[in-house]
């Protein structure tokens, strides 16, 4: 009589060194080039031989900033020279065409799978070098080097850091051959390759969160046939159960310092936020109130839980504040536009709030500014949800639907980048965007 | 340099480890909700209470288990909700009761309430809204004579839904309560 249900935890071991790296989502710019920075990648010199590499680190640095909405990347076939070096750079001639920057640079095969780049990004206007790098690097590394090649390039430019080096969470629901549903937990690198799954189950996943050193994930899984906590390493698969309280177990949400979660139970009997201390398990209630209350959020300096409840009558965004794991004071309502609020979350910068917001049936991504009060829809979907931040906080990324499948679009803090994330099957849904990773 | 170096070091893929690391009392939860069974009244009336549970009824000519007997109110096991609340509508009390008489004359019928919602707004806004629905359905059943030992409530809030679609007429479908008979 008793089902047993499958769990699987997928392991990401050796076997996955070989180039493991397709694209299971594609991604799309839709909108917004006008405006984007002119610069021109030139393909990295290989030494004449052929590039054993399996990818071309030029063609990476190209896509990463194109997919900013940032920089305008010239086409590879309109590139009027291909320098490799400052030396034989003739910026005059790259005025000419308009370019604002230029990045060249050369591959060196230092042993079997041992490889070293060297990379100059040049004002073309100035005719000087801004930035001149040289790293060696394991051929398997090859995407992660790129990517961190377009971060320096990024935030040379902008001044901002980039989000290239980073990861996305997110969870995908399938119909397998026989007929059933599959639920997978993945993440892939931020520009969609190197998908990883970390779980598989029949029943549903939801509310993947990241520590905030990048290296966990927690999450609510259905394969109890109810809700319940978990936290996993991403690295070794190895995970723990956190929490198993009656009712809901949902919604976490690891706090800036890693030490807590905030998550909503209802072991009370009605849906309230607690603060879940990882290192003694020990619970502290933050609300209540016999409405709706959930989806808490933090504040990058810990010291506020943005949340959704509906203790005014519909759905909308309460803030209440925290010292350590202390609540200080009452919930103050903080969306007051709209007939629906909800899944607030705190711009990196703290100066931003980013929810779904519903006006007539309509659900789309918002941004309030928290000094003014102004509430700006970046989105012109019907059916938007959970909004996460780039860590550099220049990008929502959030799960829409288009043509009755679930995928995921970002868009710019200021509406005016728009790309898309398709999964080659199934819905995808739930994104979730790592940090940055650590400088160590 | 030194961040360089730390990178790679952090994208070495790392051998073994993975297994689960929970014991086997896992497995045992996961039957703990059955929607097959559940769902559509098996045919085989067992041992279970079918002769006390006939006076719920009330003058019906039905010969199998009332929960089976296609014309009773018994054999309505969803509860349908307006968008964005958990007030049970009027007309759907009598069916609640009726359920919670049946329960009331069978000490040993259990059931599950399990919540949903429709798909628009948050994930886990809907989880708490299937919870809150869950929960209104339980509080009326108590009221009216089931025991708390007999009920106990799931949300599952969007992610099962009945009727795939966006129009309202869909999203109707999906905004419910189910009641799952686990014991009759």
């Amino acid at each position: 009589m008793l089902k047993v249900l499958i769990i699987r935890v997928l392991v990401l071991v050796g076997l996955l060194s070989a180039p493991y790296s397709f694209a299971a989502l594609t991604i799309e710019i839709t909108d917004g080039v006008e405006g984007a920075l002119p610069i021109a990648v030139v393909p990295f010199d290989t030494g004449g031989t052929k590039n054993p590499l399996s990818y071309k680190i030029g063609a990476i640095i190209a896509a990463d900033l194109a997919r900013s909405g940032r920089f305008d990347p010239m086409p590879e076939k309109d590139l009027i020279a291909r320098p490799h070096d400052g030396g034989s750079v003739r910026f005059g001639d790259w005025r000419l065409v308009n370019q604002e920057s230029l990045v060249v640079g050369r591959v060196k095969q230092l042993g079997a799978s041992r490889y070293e780049v060297l990379v100059q990004l040049f004002d073309v206007f100035k005719g000087e070098q801004l930035a001149g790098h040289r790293f060696a690097f394991n051929s398997d590394d090859v995407r992660a080097i790129a990517h961190h090649i377009s971060d320096i390039i990024y935030e040379q430019l902008t001044g901002q850091p980039g989000s290239f080096s980073t990861r996305i969470a997110y969870v995908t629901a399938l119909k397998t051959a026989a007929g059933k549903k599959q639920y997978n937990l993945n993440f892939s690198d931020a520009d969609g390759f190197n998908e990883r799954t970390i779980l598989e189950s029949p029943k549903p996943l939801m509310s993947p969160s990241w520590s905030p050193d990048g290296e966990q994930l927690v999450y609510v899984s259905f394969e109890a046939s109810r809700p319940q906590i978990f936290v996993q390493q991403v690295a070794t698969g190895q995970r723990q159960r956190l929490t198993d309280f009656k009712g809901l177990n949902n919604a976490p949400s690891w706090s800036p310092d890693g030490k807590l979660l905030a998550m909503t139970l209802s072991k009370s009997g009605n849906p309230e936020i607690y603060l879940y201390e990882l290192a003694t398990r020990k619970l502290t209630q933050v609300t209540n109130h016999a409405a709706i209350d959930t989806e808490p959020s933090w504040s990058p300096k810990g010291d506020q839980l943005v949340f959704t409840s509906d203790r005014g009558g519909k759905a909308q965004l309460y803030t209440i504040n925290l010292r350590g794991k202390v609540v200080a004071g009452r919930p103050k309502r903080l969306t007051f536009e709209g007939d629906y609020n909800a899944r607030g979350i705190f711009s990196p910068d703290g100066k931003m709030v980013a929810m779904v917001n519903g006006e007539r049936g309509i659900f789309r991504i918002a941004v309030l500014e928290l000094r003014t009060g102004a509430l700006q829809v970046l989105t012109d979907s019907r059916l938007d949800e959970s909004p996460s931040f780039a860590p550099n906080g220049s990008m929502i990324i959030y799960a829409t639907d288009s043509n009755n499948r679930g995928v995921l679009s970002a868009v710019s803090v200021d509406g005016r980048v728009h790309r898309r994330f398709e999964l080659q099957q199934g819905d995808v849904r739930e994104p979730a965007w790592s940090p940055a990773k650590r400088t160590r | 340099m030194k961040f360089h170096q730390g990178l790679l070091i952090a994208l070495l893929p790392i051998a073994l480890a993975g297994c689960e690391t929970l014991g086997g009392g896992e497995e045992n939860n996961a039957s703990v909700v059955d929607r097959n069974e559940g769902g559509t009244p098996s045919q085989g009336v067992g041992a279970d209470g079918g002769a006390s549970a006939r006076g719920a009824e009330g003058g019906s000519t039905f010969q199998g288990h009332p929960l089976d007997n296609p014309d009773a109110l018994l054999s309505r096991r969803i509860v349908y909700f307006d968008y964005d609340s958990y007030s049970i509508r009027e007309g759907d009390r009598a069916v609640i009761q009726a359920h919670a008489e049946y329960m009331a004359a069978n000490g040993q019928a259990s059931i599950v309430l399990e919540g949903h919602s429709d798909e628009r707004g948050s994930r886990e806004y809907n989880i708490a809204l299937g919870e809150k629905r869950a929960k209104s359905v339980y509080q009326l059943l108590s009221f009216q004579g089931s025991t708390g030992g007999q009920m106990t409530t799931v949300s599952y809030g969007e992610e099962q839904p009945a009727e795939i679609g966006h129009s309202e007429q869909s999203w109707q479908e999906n905004r419910r309560v189910e009641i799952v008979y686990k014991t009759r």
